[in-house]
């Protein structure tokens, strides 16, 4: 008996320390191919003078959520970014004597894990610091970054606020503030919404800032909201509220969430019988959305940064390279944590210098730049600038939204 | 119909509950430990049933089967290898309580090593997850389905424990598991039996969980593990009727605050009440004061 708990046990440690070890490794071995350049890539800015002046190596730290509920981001977007530091290092974007590596650190869902990354990263000594996955996390994090006076960039954070924190945060990802207006407007024009019912996450500072700007964006286009409901992180139950909005009538379903709770609100109201449109913000943003609600998806609509059906040269190249390496279709997030260690480069090579503030200044001065985004600048206040596109489900696909794919 | 509608969302919510929350009391009634892992045995018992049905294919009912008693399997190595040792050693409760809470940390780690932390879904005749017709409420054909498994298994854990002789050993272990090994009653062996139980209380559980919401998650433990301590801390510490009562209670109480007032105030209500009971009837709703003896 004593013997055979003695192997388990062995199994065990063995088991959580391959697991412990295997996400310090991946960029590591992804560094040793840098050299000689070996691939060739459209994104960038190559007009730029090639840096002579960088270290051996600049390392940047990555704080995603890769445990918790939050993983279902955190995953794709340390996707994004190995592929990234992988094209940057393989064609010796940052000069042939220089390698870019990523140290990634995990932040769990929580504020606190996002300051302890923090605190870890920054004490390696890294020039930049791209995360942390949730607006909440951000809040707590960045103001360390910001007083240390190393540059953070945000490739997930779209609560309002979050470059206020100071001159050294940035976010490469559209705020809801820019992305919803233009979807309410459109999808109030498409399908005629006279009133709405709205559920949402009240305690997390992303779906609460989206229930924000969508009421804002609601009363603009002279919306009523009918009925008005929330729920907690977490829960997978929404019959309750969805019984109560349904009761109502609606014409559409407005919806601030993350995927996770996303996915269950699409299902269940339409077991329960709903109809109308589905309206959400960036957390509906996630293939996991349709593999999930399946069939109950169509007729979903959202605003995003990016979508999979843009026909842009430099999207499509994105697209192909992470299928390759990947095995999956990208995603948003994917877009956003791509673009943004490319913009980080961008700003390393032009600054010709391992220096954090004048990494700060020339990725401040960014305008223009040509990505899987589109054309991407950074405005006075470091928040992102580009245009956004409202998509409807479809077929199982998102698709941009029209008159003609606005038909059942 | 709004009214009936969300009597029958409490019924169907409160099994779920309830079903989960008979393992703790499980444990606890026994041990007087709370097992920390349930939760995580509860997803491993989804993972298990998705892995059956859409990687090997078999039949839905086979591959429930299979869940169920690999969950069964899991409780008994996590009583092998994170309570039984401690227990031998004459251990605190607490250190139990620490070591389970690890095995649970473990667990879900392995699992989103293996399947990453990507949602799975099990891929479903479309007819199971449609609406019953001719009802005058809404409710799938998959939730009828779970409600029924889980008042049977409810019922299947009372015969069993009420009016079987395993039953009366492990209630005399839970009295007093000393006497009761002096007359004769295998108690290690009933330990490894009241663990497997437990399994296969979490991954019947978690199976139908996962069912539901299509939807198996290396995380999914974690929100009703708080929920499954507050059902048996209402229901009353270690008491199967209790949790099953408790469940049924939270749920009720969940969705009445919801329907008659605002959903913003959900869990407050929720932790108003174990507040309250924990003040005014710290043995739970349907616990029996305990006296301490020197």
């Amino acid at each position: 008996m004593k013997v055979v708990q003695y192997i388990l046990l062995v199994i065990i440690m063995a088991l959580v320390a391959t697991a412990c070890a295997a996400p310090d490794q991946a960029p590591e071995e992804d560094v040793q191919a840098a050299n000689p350049s070996t691939i060739s890539v459209s994104i960038g800015d190559w007009d730029s003078t090639e840096p002579k002046n960088l270290p051996d190596s600049v390392s940047i730290g990555v704080l995603f959520g890769l445990s918790g509920d939050i993983a279902v981001y955190g995953e794709v977007q340390q996707h994004g970014v190995q592929l990234a530091v992988e094209q940057i290092n393989g064609s010796n974007y940052l000069g042939a004597g220089t390698t870019l590596e990523a140290l990634f650190e995990d932040t769990g869902a929580t504020g606190e894990g996002a300051i302890a990354a923090m605190d870890t990263v920054l004490g390696k000594g890294v020039v930049v610091v791209v995360g942390p996955t949730l607006s909440t996390q951000a809040f707590s994090a960045d103001p360390i970054a910001q007083e240390s006076g190393i540059p953070v960039l945000g490739v997930s954070n779209t609560a309002n606020g979050i470059t206020n924190m100071g001159d050294f945060v940035f976010r490469d990802s559209l705020p809801e503030a820019s992305v919803v207006p233009g979807t309410i407007a459109q999808a109030t024009e498409i399908l005629g919404l006279e009133n709405v019912g709205i559920i949402w996450g009240n305690d997390d500072d992303f779906t609460a800032s989206g229930y924000e700007v969508f009421k804002g964006a609601l009363a603009d286009n002279n919306v009523s909201i009918i009925a008005d409901e929330t729920f907690a992180r977490g829960d997978v139950d929404f019959n309750a509220q969805l019984t109560k909005i349904i009761a109502e009538n609606p014409d559409a379903l407005v919806v601030s969430a993350l995927a996770q709770e996303a996915a269950q609100i699409i299902t269940q109201s339409r077991n329960l019988g709903f109809e109308g449109a589905i309206i959400g913000g960036n957390g509906f943003n996630s293939p996991a959305i349709i593999s999930q609600a399946g069939e109950a998806a169509e007729g979903v609509i959202v605003g995003a940064a990016w979508n999979i059906a843009s026909d842009a040269a430099i999207s499509q190249e994105f697209i192909d390279a992470f299928e390759e390496s990947f095995g999956a279709a990208p995603d948003q997030f994917a877009a956003q944590s791509y673009t943004g260690v490319w913009l980080i480069a961008t700003a390393i090579r032009r600054a010709d210098s391992g220096d954090p503030a004048s990494i700060r200044d020339a990725l401040a001065a960014i305008t223009n730049f040509d990505s899987p985004l589109g054309s991407f600048s950074f405005d006075a206040a470091r928040n992102p600038v580009h245009d956004p596109v409202a998509q409807i489900i479809k077929d199982g696909q998102y698709q941009i939204l029209s008159v003609e794919t606005a038909q059942p | 119909m709004t009214f009936l509608q969300q009597t029958v969302n409490a019924l169907w919510l409160g099994s779920v509950y309830s079903l989960f929350a008979l393992g703790y009391a499980l444990v606890f009634s026994v041990l007087g430990v709370l097992n920390l892992a349930h939760s995580a045995v509860f997803m491993w018992g989804a993972y298990l049933g998705w892995l059956a049905a859409t990687q090997m294919n078999l039949p839905l009912p086979v591959a429930g089967l299979i869940a169920i008693l690999g969950a069964g399997l899991i409780g008994v190595l996590l009583d092998i290898i994170a309570f039984a040792p401690l227990r031998k050693r004459n251990a605190p409760r607490i250190s139990q309580l620490i070591s389970s809470l690890g095995v649970s940390l473990i667990l879900v780690k392995l699992a989103q090593i293996i399947f990453s932390a990507q949602p799975q879904f099990f891929t479903l005749n479309s007819s199971l997850s449609q609406s019953i017709p001719k009802l005058p409420f809404k409710i799938t054909v998959i939730q009828g389905t779970i409600f029924v498994i889980s008042i049977l298994s409810m019922i299947l854990l009372r015969l069993l424990i009420r009016h079987t002789r395993s039953g009366k050993a492990i209630r005399a272990i839970a009295m007093d598991s000393q006497t009761a090994a002096l007359f004769g009653v295998p108690v290690e062996s009933f330990y490894r039996f009241v663990f497997f139980l437990s399994g296969v209380l979490a991954g019947t559980a978690g199976l139908l969980y996962g069912l539901a919401f299509n939807n198996v998650l290396p995380f999914m433990g974690d929100s009703i593990a708080l929920k499954g301590l507050t059902v048996i801390v209402i229901g009353g510490l270690g008491n199967i009727e209790g949790a099953v009562i408790g469940g049924f209670v939270i749920a009720g109480l969940e969705i009445a605050s919801i329907a008659f007032g605002s959903s913003t105030y959900r869990d407050a209500i929720i932790f108003l009440l174990l507040i309250l009971v924990l003040l005014f009837r710290p043995q739970g709703l349907m616990g029996e004061k305990t006296v301490s003896r020197v």
